[in-house]
């Protein structure tokens, strides 16, 4: 992964407090796994910022090193890689998703 | 790239040594599989470091030939 990539990358996890690095869009997911975690996020009304890897292979292939993770989509929730859609449907069926995000200030539906 | 069910538990196993593995082809497609693993070797760990340790069990595999 060159320099500006991973620079790239960092920019956006540091500048949305939870950022999900998906296929396609919010509103047009490309695969299952990217729209069952939006699913999810939307259930929880969380409000986040999402990247299209799609759109650009260099961001495609370098966010797997740079999580060292071998699978789109992966969540970033206030700069901490959280986990791809297995995990989060994991924490979100048993609540750890809610206490992460409690955690970490992030507003979310509590009911 | 598809690939074989056994293959990929065979793999699993081979890293995982006491592991019990479940697998179902998803989509009978040969590229989206559902495993569910257990092993002695999880206890401890996060979930992120379990998963990974199934991931390099697949000598990267996975995101290549397996769906990514």
């Amino acid at each position: 992964m060159d320099e500006n990539t991973k620079k790239l990358i960092q920019n956006h996890i540091d500048t949305n407090e939870v950022c999900l690095f998906m296929k396609g869009t919010p509103d047009a997911p490309q695969c299952g796994f990217s729209m069952a975690v939006i699913n999810m996020l939307k259930l929880l009304e969380v409000n986040f910022q999402s990247v299209n890897v799609l759109e650009d292979q260099k961001i495609r292939e370098g966010i797997k090193t740079f999580s060292d993770w071998p699978t789109i989509p992966q969540l970033y929730i206030k700069k901490e890689f959280v986990g791809g859609c297995d995990i989060i449907k994991e924490m979100y069926e048993n609540g750890e998703l809610k206490n992460i995000l409690a955690d970490k200030n992030i507003s979310y539906k509590k009911d | 790239m598809a690939m074989d069910l056994k293959e990929i538990e065979s793999l699993i196993k081979e890293a995982l040594i006491d592991a019990t593995v479940e697998i179902q082809d998803l989509a009978g497609d040969g590229n989206h599989y559902s495993a569910t693993v257990t092993s002695s070797q999880f206890s401890g760990k996060s979930k992120i470091e379990q998963h990974k340790m199934v991931y390099n069990s697949l000598k990267g595999k996975m995101g290549n030939e397996l769906h990514a």
